[in-house]
């Protein structure tokens, strides 16, 4: 066995969430930078040393605990790229927590790391208990940050976020149950070529999808998400849009999919139906919204219907662009949370009609303000473009009406964040306070920055992204081939003869 | 022969060297380096395409970097030059190059010249890449930075909310567009499994005749396609349903009209058509569509045209008219045509643009007509080239000998369209050269002859009375203002200021009830660098029609010159020269007959005017209302999305999701607070470890069991 770089991964946050407990604030601020920096650290060493093309699952790990149930690490490029995301996002959160958390700083910060060390494992986990464990217990410090660091309403978003989930959760474990006893295996990589019949399939999927989707979320079950983030303090909901909600598409791509892929095909309609609901609902109630938070989270959830579309078109391009969408969404919607944590960190409030002109006393800001906004367009040249061009290019394959209905989405997309950077940005400055407020910090910048990059990096040459993937794509598509839905096109073979003259003269029936 | 690279990509660098920059260095470097770069590129481009013109260039292709692999899409940046992009090119540095040294005059006195620059080259770097693109993909690329880039240049004066309204609407309008031009991708790559443009165009042929389905029916493959990514050509270049963003574009600053919304961009559409033209000429039904819009927004800008009395929307209008001309050429087939008014209308209407430009700097940022007049003596260097631009645009010259471009242009559309065998097109044409001819003369007559009525305006007053120092139109926002108040019906204030917020002029007070008089206010002529890129766009107007033509549209030559980078049909342009002898003429009788009415209208009798719109009334304010256009969208789009929205969130969300999900009972509600604080006291290190505790412990047992 090679070097356990996975538990490493996990055990440096670990040590220092518990260290955390026991310093004053300061220390604990330095200690969780320092350890976040060295998974990030780590995050890279990992991705270099991916065998791109090699092995399917790589720097795999086992230890038998009892029973059958084992520390099985191990990951493919799916849980490789969602790790970096990780990683990546982590210091930054750390960094928008420096000043902003006054109160409680030890327990913060270990909550974060915590965080951190739970969204590895979940990434990372091959045997289905030690996935569930993690994926279950990743809501508990994010539980906690909105909870005892959260705004006013913190109680009842709490209460709110942890029902919805947890109720999801109960579905899945009992199909988990059921899952590991008639396979007799807990292993992910063995269970991922087991084929249930096709009649447990749909109740397994359901139950999976029960979890999956409350985690995405998808419409209806995605009112707790504005709310989450609005109390959420801002790297809280850095991290909640950034990783949290890329663990249900993670779960429909390492379990609904290949585990069942009949069902997966043959209730392909609900999905389609729910993420063309969400594209056009959410977009509608972000347009509305008089809280900024609470614009963008609506907004997520328009994205992440274009991730489940993707995910089931059932071809590389909807999987991979789904797969794009979700990193790229990570990166943009965690740095429009920090855009507006930093306004809010000045002015204290989020609502909209209290900002305008800020273009005039704050143009740093606005400059990368409107990177971020034209990403979450997904102007071409931005991470989002990618993403959102494959996977609804993917759905147009599987469904003409559907890649349709979804595609308004660049349109109402447009609609509700320039309409946002309008009255946030543009304009006069309307009172003495916003005059006040001073641009970008150096910190603040070094948040925003390398967000800047990356989001750039993914718009221009995403195949750096697309790479790692590309051999995982290719095993899940020959899993699920047998099932692929047949799409509404179905063009047929040219006759190379152009049909008839003219509009108008075709009524002659004269062709030439 | 990497020029290239140096062409597309110094206006990227310089806009991007000039961004950082900003104010670090003063204003000159910025302006200087991104001026610098565009003179740099148009001196390579010109190279480029007197190469194709002496037939000596082939087509090339120069990789950049891979873009993105999935599955069998395959897609690199690469730039792609033949006659076509050639043409593009010299269209593009050139204009883009004489508007950045226009623009060291106009906008001097504004203190955020790097930024304005920097978007001027960062739009012509897009709109380089648009025209080079090999795939369908780049060529989005480009179309979507054009798109930002108008964005920001519409909304560069971002403290008027008329100008930020503007920008969202034409971002917005776009998107409807991008909307069919994506499913138009998508399904080219559906079909063709490719999205590399020379493929398709050598696999389309063969697609003809096949099916396909979409949404709920059946349809031929090539006409679905076709139309779907003409729908976002109809966008970008303000075709008739997708043409209201053109006029409030109008609130960006006037060099930004002359480049993006007059000679470039707007184009692009027409561009897109001519490039993928072997891919519409399998689809009869997709050209008959492509016609028909063009010649219907042919006609309908020209009459709104002939009602407005603001300079630069009478332009705005003018220029969605004459892209109408280019479409309906190209949907006749006469790529070569479509692509030789593309070209002479670019000098032209860049120079019409950037002389009304130098107008409203020589009248303080007035830009309503009616309160010109006489401006002929103050202003001669304007004058005369916006007089070279109009009889360019209206089309003069002499049968069989020659004349202006628009003469060679315009003309060869109207005969073209009549040879093709489509006689409604070309009589559209005819009568919108008339309508060109009347509101091109009636903004000549209107601002250069008469007796000043420059006393009545604001403006003016506001410039005989202090208040100096102002950037350009940059305090047009009093113009907004003054002329808001009372004529503002029938137009609700929206939230997303999706339909501009500018008041229309529905004023009907005519220019000749206005109050003569100079007021003493002296006119000023604009400083050299605004007048050297006016004196070099008038050649442009006289001249790009009768040198160009053979390489463009002559069925003996042009061949030899596209190579094959549209679809050239040579019959056609045989049988052009084959039209009656009336036909032929009739542009021209036309072009007379405009300039008559409008000296009759606004010379001879001044009075003619408002005893005409008071006679038809009706038809008067349902042109000055454009149609009511921008009324019907917000009624039918802006109102209920955001109806919908609140209805959605107050009613669906909150009302019965929430009611009946997580809200479900006040006795739930309770429980998760009590269980909230109790965590929150301590307790939930506790609970935590139960919950772990407890799944393991359920782990075990289920896996023991």
């Amino acid at each position: 066995m090679s070097f356990p770089i996975l538990s490493l991964m996990l055990a440096i946050p670990a040590v220092a969430a518990i260290a955390c407990l026991f310093l004053s604030a300061p220390a604990a601020r330095l200690t969780a930078l320092v350890a976040t920096l060295i998974d990030l650290a780590l995050g890279v060493l990992l991705w270099t040393s991916f065998d791109v093309g090699g092995a399917q699952w790589q720097f795999v790990e086992y230890a038998p605990l009892f029973g059958r149930f084992g520390w099985a690490l191990g990951i493919d490029g799916y849980a490789l790229l969602l790790i970096v995301l990780s990683v990546f996002l982590m210091p930054i959160c750390i960094g928008a927590s420096w000043q902003a958390i006054e109160k409680r700083v030890p327990e913060y910060m270990a909550a974060f790391l915590f965080t951190e060390v739970l969204m590895i494992g979940t990434f990372a986990a091959q045997d289905l208990f030690l996935f569930y464990i993690f994926f279950e217990a990743g809501l508990i410090p994010m539980f906690l940050i909105i909870g005892i660091w959260g705004g006013v309403n913190r109680i009842y978003a709490s209460y709110k976020f942890f029902l919805y989930t947890l109720l999801g959760s109960l579905l899945m474990f009992i199909a988990m149950l059921y899952m590991s006893i008639t396979a007799e295996t807990t292993s992910i990589p063995v269970l991922l070529n087991y084929d249930f019949p096709a009649s447990v399939q749909t109740w397994l999927w359901l139950a999976f999808f029960a979890s999956f989707a409350v985690k995405m979320p998808m419409w209806p079950v995605h009112t707790w998400l504005p709310d989450a983030h609005v109390q959420a303090p801002t790297a809280g909901s850095v991290i909640l849009a950034g990783v949290l909600l890329k663990l249900g598409g993670y779960g429909f791509l390492r379990f609904s999919l290949p585990m069942f892929p009949e069902a997966s095909a043959s209730l392909v309609w609900l999905v389609f139906g729910l993420s063309a609901v969400a594209v056009i609902y959410t977009s509608l109630v972000a347009l509305v919204q008089s809280d900024m938070k609470k614009l963008i989270a609506y907004s997520s959830v328009a994205h992440m219907a274009i991730v489940t579309i993707g995910l089931f078109a059932f071809n590389a391009q909807g999987i991979e662009g789904a797969m794009m969408v979700m990193l790229g969404h990570g990166l943009v919607s965690g740095a429009l949370f920090l855009c507006v944590g930093v306004i809010y960190d000045r002015l204290h409030t989020r609502e909209i009609s209290r900002y305008g002109g800020l273009a005039i006393n704050m143009p740093r800001y606005a400059i990368l303000f409107l990177l971020f906004t034209m990403a979450s367009i997904g102007l071409p040249g931005t991470s989002n473009f990618v993403g959102e061009l494959l996977s609804l290019m993917g759905t147009y394959q599987v469904s003409t009406t559907i890649a349709l209905l979804c595609t308004t989405g660049i349109i109402l997309g447009a609609g509700y964040m320039l309409y946002l950077y309008r009255r946030v940005v543009f304009g006069e400055i309307k009172s003495e306070e916003v005059r006040q407020m001073s641009d970008l910090t150096p910190r603040e910048l070094w948040l925003l920055v390398p967000i800047a990059a990356a989001v750039l990096w993914m718009g221009v040459y995403p195949e750096s992204f697309l790479a790692p993937m590309r051999k995982d794509t290719q095993i899940l598509l020959a899993r699920i081939d047998r099932a692929k839905p047949a799409g509404d096109s179905l063009p047929t073979k040219g006759t190379g003869v152009v049909p008839a003259a003219h509009a108008e003269t075709s009524a002659h029936g004269s062709a030439h | 022969m990497h020029s290239i690279l140096f062409i597309v990509f110094v206006p990227l660098v310089a806009a991007i060297v000039a961004g950082f920059a900003n104010k670090s260095f003063g204003a000159t470097f910025p302006k200087a380096i991104t001026t610098g770069g565009l003179f740099l590129s148009c001196a390579l481009s010109w190279p480029v395409f007197i190469g194709f013109l002496m037939g000596s260039s082939e087509a090339s292709v120069t990789p950049v970097l891979h873009f993105m692999t999935s599955g069998t899409f395959d897609v690199s940046w690469a730039l792609r030059v033949d006659a076509l992009t050639a043409v593009m090119l010299v269209v593009i540095t050139s204009v883009s190059a004489l508007v950045h040294l226009y623009s060291w005059g106009y906008m001097s006195e504004d203190p955020d010249q790097p930024r304005f620059f920097a978007y001027l080259s960062l739009f012509t770097f897009a709109m380089l890449m648009l025209v080079t693109a090999d795939n369908l993909i780049q060529m989005f690329f480009g179309w979507e930075g054009v798109g930002l880039a108008s964005y920001l240049l519409i909304g560069f004066w971002f403290r008027k909310p008329s100008a930020n309204a503007a920008a969202i609407k034409a971002f917005v309008v776009n998107r409807v567009g991008d909307l069919g031009f994506m499913l138009g991708i998508f399904g080219t790559y559906l079909v063709f499994n490719t999205v590399s443009i020379p493929a398709i165009l050598a696999a389309a042929p063969s697609m003809a005749g096949s099916t396909i389905g979409f949404l709920w029916f059946r349809a031929d493959t090539m006409t679905v396609l076709c139309l779907l990514l003409f729908v976002g050509a109809m966008g970008k270049s303000a075709q008739l349903g997708l043409h209201t963003w053109l006029p409030d574009a109008m609130e960006g600053p006037t060099p930004v009209s002359a480049l993006i919304h007059a000679a470039t961009m707007v184009t692009a559409g027409v561009f897109m058509v001519c490039r993928l033209s072997p891919m519409f000429e399998t689809s009869p039904t997709a050209m008959g569509f492509v016609t028909f819009i063009g010649a219907a927004t042919c006609l309908f800008a020209a009459t709104i045209g002939t009602t407005q009395t603001d300079i630069k929307r009478v332009i705005a209008y003018s220029t969605c008219s004459q892209l109408g001309y280019m479409f309906f050429a190209a949907g006749v087939g006469a790529y070569g045509a479509a692509m030789f008014h593309l070209f002479t209308h670019a000098f032209f209407k860049a120079l019409l643009f950037l002389g009304a430009g130098s107008v409203i700097h020589a009248m303080h940022h007035e830009q309503d007509m009616r309160f010109y007049g006489g401006l002929r003596k103050a202003i001669p260097v304007t004058f005369w080239a916006m007089l070279l631009g109009t009889l360019a645009i209206t089309g003069v010259g002499i049968y069989g000998i020659g004349g202006f471009a628009g003469y060679h242009s315009k003309d060869a559309i109207i005969e073209v369209a009549w040879a093709a065998g489509s006689p409604v097109a070309s009589m559209v044409g005819v009568f919108a050269a008339l309508l060109t001819s009347f509101y091109s003369w009636r903004l000549m007559f209107l601002t250069f002859w008469g007796e000043p009525r420059w006393a009545a305006s604001e403006h003016i007053q506001h410039a005989l009375h202090g208040a100096h120092g102002h950037g350009h139109d940059d305090h047009a926002h009093d113009h907004g203002d003054a002329h808001a108040h009372g004529h503002d019906d029938a137009h609700h204030p929206d939230p997303a200021g999706e339909d501009a917020g500018h008041a229309p002029h529905v004023e009907s007070r005519g220019f000749n009830e206005i109050p003569k008089g100079t007021g003493g206010y002296h006119p000023h002529e604009s400083p050299i660098v605004m007048l050297i890129p006016l004196i070099v766009l008038s050649v442009g107007a006289v001249a790009a029609g009768f040198v160009f033509h053979r390489w463009f549209i002559d069925p003996e030559s042009a061949g030899g010159f596209w190579k094959g980078a549209l679809f050239f049909n040579e019959h056609l342009m045989h049988e052009m020269h084959q039209v009656p002898l009336l036909v032929q003429l009739a542009a021209t009788i036309v072009m007379l007959s405009g300039l008559l009415i409008a000296y009759l209208t606004y010379i001879r009798s001044p009075d003619a005017p408002a005893k005409f719109a008071d006679t038809f009334q009706p038809l008067y304010r349902f042109l000055l209302n454009k149609w009511y256009f921008d009324q019907l969208y917000h009624f039918l789009f802006v109102r209920p999305a955001f109806a919908i929205g609140r209805l959605l969130w107050h009613r669906g969300d909150e009302g019965t999701i929430d009611r009946f999900g997580p809200n479900g009972s006040a006795w739930l509600v309770q429980v998760g607070s009590r269980a909230a604080v109790r965590l929150q006291t301590g307790y939930v290190y506790t609970y935590a470890f139960v919950m772990l505790i407890g799944l393991t412990a359920a782990i075990t047992w289920a896996i023991a069991g």
